[in-house]
């Protein structure tokens, strides 16, 4: 299998090699361009920092603070995206008081551009979640969650697409199984849909119709279950699937110093990345693009810093 | 010929670097913390402001008072605090069970683990019943057969931990067998049907509590625990919580 992958490989790199030595040359406008993706997940309501008593977490935190890292990001680059992989509800009482609104505000603030849906964002029913969307400026992708007989129908997209810069970019969203989880009262109709099928599907239509030069997942599937080998998770994701760059996680409250490196279904890089719970890390990924395709970016897929 | 292949490359490269088809070449990964030595952005702290001082005028509003500091460790088999909150859930729940069903709740059992904080001494306030029950859970009544109550009790004794019980009366002998199993002072009937509160994170097999998995009647009250305690600790304005004989074991 890997040597197929590797003859396969070379053989695409010996033919663009051949091209380029014709063709680009006469193609002279292009430039590199660098894509930032920060991202946060299981926010759950924490608006403030943590005092300083509050053991790990003393000092951390706060959207006030997240706010300044992310316009010092956007600054830099102004091809960034924000995204948020769900479990935005649940945690303070700024969500007993306010059902969420407090949330959604200031994720709009801070220009989130779409996030995902979890569980516990339906811990006011699946009405709470609907009530809150007018303060949401930003908007959600889940395409394995069919609202169509509830009252979010039309509400939730399956993926949304962006042009940064030139590049273009697929954000594809996953929510985990709710049956057992969040009560039946609460999701209502909303019918959980198999995340491995539909990511292929999702990722198809990035790739091959859409023409994305980057797909992302957002998921709140779970980074992994060590004790329930059966239960589908980020890493079973990035395995069974091809044509995604990168899984953003939540759910599972996975602290990764650095996202996890996986090889996908046909032999390529997949990145899963999670950043813990309640705003205490924003992760930040930089996505270097270039129009003249490189030899070594060919033979071992991008260079992982 | 050479000439012509050459041609042949040539159109389709230029028809692939026109197609704008990016490659990717390098990515960096930082998982940034957010730290005190990020600046606040001031637009965010003002809006956020009157929304703060609304929660903590709220969450410190005075409710009642405890003379003393609970913990839920206070005892082996029952703790005043783990009492209080059983009580409170039989006390407050009940009139809202029989209003829908006719019939009482028999018993309540809920987790010692669900029991996040400590009572402090001093002022009880909205806050108190936030760090006490943080989670959202609520108030569920199934009917088990007193079959399946047994299975629970014996659940009680296996585990020895001192889950929060009202409405049953538990005497273990020195040996861990039981003395006497009373439910409202009356043996339990296997093929009799009680009714038992308690939260739905236990119900769906939540501490392994696998037995409320045979019950075939689920009646969710909506009534969340926190707010049992909020309106409990509304009700008395002192809590003087005792740890008592509802579930002891004998010396000898």
């Amino acid at each position: 299998m890997k040597r197929r992958n590797f003859i396969q490989k070379t053989a695409a790199s010996t033919a663009l090699l051949s091209m380029g030595g014709v063709g680009l040359s006469s193609f002279s406008n292009s430039k590199a361009s660098k894509i930032t993706i920060l991202h946060t997940n299981d926010v759950h309501s924490h608006i403030e920092p943590f005092g300083p008593n509050e053991g790990n977490n003393a000092n951390k935190g706060g959207v006030a603070r997240r706010a300044t890292l992310i316009e010092n990001v956007r600054n830099e680059n102004p091809n960034t995206l924000l995204l948020d992989a769900g479990d935005i509800f649940q945690g303070t009482p700024y969500f007993n008081f306010f059902g969420g609104e407090v949330e959604f505000k200031l994720m709009s603030m801070l220009k989130y551009d779409v996030a995902t849906i979890g569980n516990h964002d339906f811990d006011n029913g699946i009405e709470g979640l609907y009530k809150q969307l007018p303060h949401a400026n930003f908007d959600f992708v889940s395409a394995n969650y069919d609202f169509s007989n509830t009252i979010m129908d039309t509400h939730v997209k399956p993926y949304k697409l962006f042009n940064k810069g030139g590049v273009k970019i697929g954000v594809f969203g996953l929510g985990i199984e709710l049956l057992g989880l969040v009560n039946k009262e609460a999701f209502k109709e909303t019918t959980y849909l198999d995340p491995i099928e539909i990511a292929q599907d999702m990722s198809r239509i990035l790739k091959d119709d859409e023409k994305c030069d980057l797909v992302i997942c957002i998921s709140h599937l779970g980074y992994a279950y060590k004790n329930e080998p059966t239960k589908i998770s980020d890493l079973k994701l990035a395995k069974a699937t091809k044509n995604i760059d990168l899984i953003i996680g939540g759910h599972t409250h996975t602290f990764l110093d650095k996202p996890t490196v996986e090889t996908n279904a046909e032999g390529k890089k997949v990145l899963v990345n999670q950043v813990g719970c309640y705003g205490l890390y924003v992760g930040k990924i930089d996505f270097y693009f270039d129009e003249h395709s490189k030899k070594a970016s060919f033979d071992e897929g991008p260079l992982i810093v | 010929m050479k000439y012509k292949f050459i041609q042949i490359f040539g159109f389709l490269s230029l028809f692939f670097s026109c197609d704008n088809s990016k490659q990717l070449t390098k990515i960096e990964t930082r998982n940034v913390s957010v730290t005190a030595d990020l600046a606040p952005n001031e637009a965010v702290e003002s809006y956020v402001e009157p929304y703060k001082t609304h929660v903590e005028s709220a969450m410190n509003t005075v409710l009642s008072y405890a003379p003393k500091t609970h913990s839920k460790n206070d005892g082996r088999y029952n703790t005043a605090l783990g009492n209080m909150m059983a009580d409170a859930v039989m006390e407050l729940s009940n009139p809202v069970f029989k209003s829908r069903t006719g019939e009482n709740i028999d018993m309540v059992l809920l987790n010692q683990g669900g029991i996040r904080s400590i009572l402090p001494k001093g002022d009880v306030t909205h806050k108190t019943a936030f760090s006490i029950m943080p989670f959202e859970n609520s108030v569920v009544v199934t009917a088990l057969k007193g079959s399946v109550v047994l299975e629970l009790v014996s659940y009680l004794k296996d585990f020895g931990k001192a889950h929060p019980i009202s409405g049953l009366k538990l005497v273990l002998n020195a040996d861990h067998s039981f003395q006497s199993i009373l439910m409202n002072g009356q043996k339990i009937e296997p093929s009799e049907t009680y009714y038992v509160a308690t939260n739905d994170y236990l119900y769906n097999g939540g501490d392994r509590m696998d037995f409320f998995k045979k019950s075939d009647t689920l009646y969710d009250l909506n009534y969340k625990i926190r707010n049992v305690l909020i309106d409990y600790f509304t009700k008395y304005d002192t809590l003087n919580p005792t740890s008592d004989q509802r579930y002891i074991k004998l010396k000898k």
